[in-house]
């Protein structure tokens, strides 16, 4: 545990310095900006931040592969992922260690939207209830997303190959159950197929958290599809092994 | 003294690729244990599989009594490693990593300090020490990998071409670091700087097409190669009215004598270099001739093994000198 904590820190750190991260955070803070004002921040509009926190799965579509894309990739490019795994550590304290390290950095980048909840408190009254859970929901978005990107990072020692599958895999995982709704006939057996793919999609289980509900079932989905992710990126480390 | 890394019948399977074929050799405790071979010849990867970054496709390996599969952590724990070309993160500065790495090895955090102290002395590094990593030299750079290997004082160092890229004065100091780690670390290090290995090791282990070649002290190999060893003589013929090829004639005759070749050595001498075709001393049989025929003789002496001769023998299959080691 003491070496995961020493990790993390040395990730967080790496974060610090690395011009992409603050792109990344840059780029982040510009388009939310930007969707707050125009969706959520209007006169005459209700103070929530419903649309954005809608907006925001799509947005980090984008800018998490951004922070992700080095993790893994640079360490196997430059050779130093084998001083990292002769050290006395686990590589499933590396993968968690990486996980921690990308998911503050993320949390770190989405601290400044805080700003604006002071927004509309400042020139309305909003219900508190809605924007803390439309946060845990963006907490918990964060999580999966992160590790969908450090797995797509762990495969590739080409960052911007792992960036673009990353993206790949976060517009299916997001996008293909309201697609699929659209496209596939009600035919009765293919109805299994098309209930099992939305519930498998991180719309289904994120829309709830912008409109105030907290549902165990969502948080779970959350929680699971980030640790298995996560547990499928140590199997790639350890693949190494066998390959 | 008990054996430090002990190597059973090793084999790595790359797909197709045969890296490494049933090697076998062992490393006693504070023993400097040189590590040669061409490139590609498997070395990397037996370093590799020792320090449980690859895993054999059969055999076993043991360091410090422990296999390095089963018991891959505590195997860790007790090597430095500083693999080829020393990876480091650019974005750190030096006492920072060495610190980290300190932390991930083991050293409580009150001892991190001393020991990083402790090896940015020892790896002449005082005055980068709070450079950023990526700004430095790769001399400078390959001597934070070794204060990195040190940093927790493992009894077992691995060092993986630990003075390329060096300048000799770097490669001198390098070495001198090394032979004084001797004796309370066991050292494994692979090289392609054969006068260097000389200098720093007392054991050979040399590997050629994923096959080891010899395994044996130094000495004993030079010992084992000197039945071989090539006389040169310096004599003058002119008077006899003998040229060159006659020279050549009288000593192939010589009993034992293999090859002959004769070249000018000025002022009208000769240098002949005679090479024994088997384990025969011929200096007297040579100047038995010089006698015999009345040429005029100044020098005899016989070729001491270098270490690149060694080498070259050894990688190119001669078996008497490999083998017996096995």
């Amino acid at each position: 545990m003491a070496k995961v904590l020493l990790l993390t820190r040395r990730e967080i750190s790496s974060y610090f310095v690395s011009p992409i991260a603050y792109v990344a955070m840059a780029l982040f803070l510009v388009i939310s900006g930007i969707f707050f004002a125009l969706a959520d921040f209007r006169p005459g509009a209700p103070a929530a931040m419903r649309s954005i926190f809608d907006i925001m799965m799509f947005i980090l579509i984008f800018i998490l592969p951004m922070v992700t894309m080095r993790s893994l990739s640079e360490e196997q490019r430059s050779g130093t992922i084998e001083v990292l795994l002769t050290a006395p550590v686990t590589d499933i304290d590396v993968v968690v260690a990486k996980f921690l390290g990308s998911w503050i950095f993320y949390l770190a980048m989405l601290a400044p939207t805080l700003v604006y909840v002071v927004l509309l408190a400042a020139f309305g009254n909003p219900e508190y209830g809605p924007v803390a859970s439309g946060y845990l929901g963006l907490v918990l978005l964060g999580a999966l997303y992160v590790s969908v990107g450090l797995f797509a990072s762990s495969l590739t020692q080409n960052q911007v190959i792992a960036a673009v599958t990353a993206f790949v895999i976060l517009i299916v995982l997001a996008m293909l159950g309201p697609w699929i709704a659209t496209v596939v006939p009600s035919r009765v057996w293919i109805i299994g197929v098309r209930t099992l793919v939305q519930q498998a999609t991180v719309r289904t289980h994120y829309q709830d958290f912008s409109q105030g509900v907290v549902d165990l079932v969502h948080v779970i989905y959350f929680v699971a599809l980030t640790a298995y992710t996560l547990f499928l990126t140590v199997k790639v480390l350890e693949s190494r092994r066998w390959r | 003294m008990g054996a430090m890394i002990e190597v059973e019948n090793l084999t790595k399977w790359y797909g197709n690729t045969l890296a490494l074929d049933q090697a076998t050799f062992g490393v006693e405790e504070g023993q400097i244990v040189g590590f040669l071979g061409p490139n590609g010849a498997g070395k990397s990867t037996t370093l590799r599989i020792l320090t449980g970054f690859l895993p054999a496709t059969s055999g076993q390996a043991r360091v410090n009594g422990r296999d390095v599969l089963l018991e891959s952590l505590a195997v860790r724990s007790s090597i430095g490693y500083m693999p080829e070309n020393v990876p480091l993160y650019p974005e750190m500065r030096v006492e920072e990593y060495l610190a980290f790495r300190a932390g991930l090895k083991d050293v409580p955090a009150a001892k991190r300090r001393a020991a990083v102290d402790r090896v940015v002395e020892r790896c002449w590094l005082k005055t980068v020490r709070r450079r950023l990593i990526g700004q430095l030299s790769k001399g400078y750079r390959q001597r934070v990998g070794l204060a990195e290997s040190l940093v927790s004082d493992p009894p077992v160092l691995i060092l993986d071409e630990p003075t390329i890229g060096l300048d000799p004065t770097q490669i001198e100091e390098t070495n001198k670091l090394i032979v004084s780690l001797g004796g309370k670390h066991t050292v494994l290090l692979s090289s392609h700087i054969l006068p260097q290995v000389e200098k720093a090791c007392s054991h050979l282990v040399i590997i050629a097409d994923g096959q080891i070649k010899a395994a044996d002290r130094l000495d004993e190999l030079k010992r084992r190669l000197a039945h071989r060893q090539q006389v040169v003589m310096e004599l003058r013929t002119a008077d006899t009215g003998d040229g060159p090829a006659e020279v050549g004639r009288a000593f192939g005759q010589v009993a034992g004598a293999g090859d002959v070749r004769t070249e000018g050595a000025g002022g009208g001498w000769l240098r002949a270099v005679v090479t024994p075709a088997a384990d025969a001393d011929l200096r007297q049989a040579l100047c038995a001739v010089v006698a015999h025929r009345g040429w005029q003789l100044r020098e005899v002496h016989r070729l001491a093994p270098t270490i690149e001769e060694l080498y070259a023998r050894i990688v190119a299959g001669e078996a008497d000198v490999g083998k017996e080691a096995a």
